[in-house]
């Protein structure tokens, strides 16, 4: 991959990181409001945030051949609805209702001094180890 | 009219631009990586794709492809809540009150979770609900009820 394409990225990063602090759905007690419907904001962050990306990976596909620093766009494999779906988006549920934490937000967290959820982050990186050991195995 | 701002006062007490605002900024900064790099930003795969580095199980080696840009991303969301806490918050931190045991448990099943759903808010929410795929819009509505019932039970213990 490109130097200049870490950048790209590290740059969006940043832009999607600030959004997330600038919303407030990087600070977890704002999450848990949403999850217990005090404040329904959220809703405005995900539904925009997903219009402007549906746009994009909709329309900008079909006017350029490549990215514009020459790498293909990828296109989701569209996986089949199983039994891991469900119930790994219940323990995802379960975790982000216990925490108000999700993984984009949790690196926002981070950056805005918010160092607790270091812990959280932690927790993350141990739940992956754990489930990949156990995938690993089969 | 006064009913209206009533109700507004209701559903968001903290008002609706900040929001707007910062929902537009997530779908420009995916969308920037996206025209740029051709790479759709999910978030919770880095989780798994590091320990690719260390590990040499066949679930941590199918992710290594991604692995160094997802680093990247990573350090991107850190430095835009940088940027926040440094121009926007004056430098004063906004810090959990949730206590470390409980953070470490809840991250350790956002861990597991987004890993065996192949994806979070980003990855299925935002990403993949932008391109219709059925099995975000499964793990989303699925993990949006779970996390409504969990928080809401979880407000009455603690």
């Amino acid at each position: 991959m490109k130097k200049r394409e870490y950048i790209a990225i590290i740059l969006g990063g940043a832009v999607f990181g600030f959004g997330l602090a600038f919303s407030g759905a990087a600070i977890p007690e704002i999450t848990l409001s949403f999850l217990r419907l005090e404040d329904l904001g959220l809703l405005f962050v995900i539904g925009i945030g997903l219009a402007v990306t549906a746009t994009t990976f909709y329309v900008v596909p079909k006017y350029m051949k490549t990215s514009f620093f020459g790498s293909e766009f990828t296109t989701k494999v569209s996986l089949p609805v199983t039994k891991r779906t469900i119930i790994g988006a219940s323990i995802f549920g379960l975790g982000w209702g216990l925490t108000g934490l999700c993984p984009g937000t949790s690196f926002a967290a981070l950056g805005m001094g918010n160092l607790p959820i270091l812990y959280g982050i932690v927790g993350m990186f141990l739940g992956a180890l754990i489930y990949g050991q156990i995938r690993s195995r089969k | 009219m006064r009913d209206n701002t009533a109700m507004l006062e209701t559903l968001f007490p903290l008002g609706v631009s900040h929001y707007v605002v910062g929902g537009l900024l997530v779908g420009i900064g995916i969308s920037t990586i996206f025209i740029f790099t051709g790479r759709i930003a999910g978030a919770s795969t880095v989780f798994t794709s590091s320990w690719s580095y260390m590990l040499k199980g066949s679930f941590f080696k199918e992710m290594s492809p991604t692995r160094s840009w997802r680093i990247a991303l990573s350090l991107g969301l850190v430095l835009g809540g940088f940027v926040y806490f440094l121009f926007v918050a004056d430098g004063v931190a906004t810090v959990t009150a949730i206590t470390p045991m409980r953070l470490l448990l809840g991250g350790a099943l956002v861990g597991i979770g987004t890993r065996m759903a192949n994806g979070c808010a980003s990855g299925h929410g935002i990403c993949g609900n932008a391109t219709f795929e059925k099995d975000s819009l499964v793990a989303t509505v699925t993990f949006l009820a779970v996390g409504m019932i969990v928080a809401s039970l979880s407000s009455l213990l603690i």
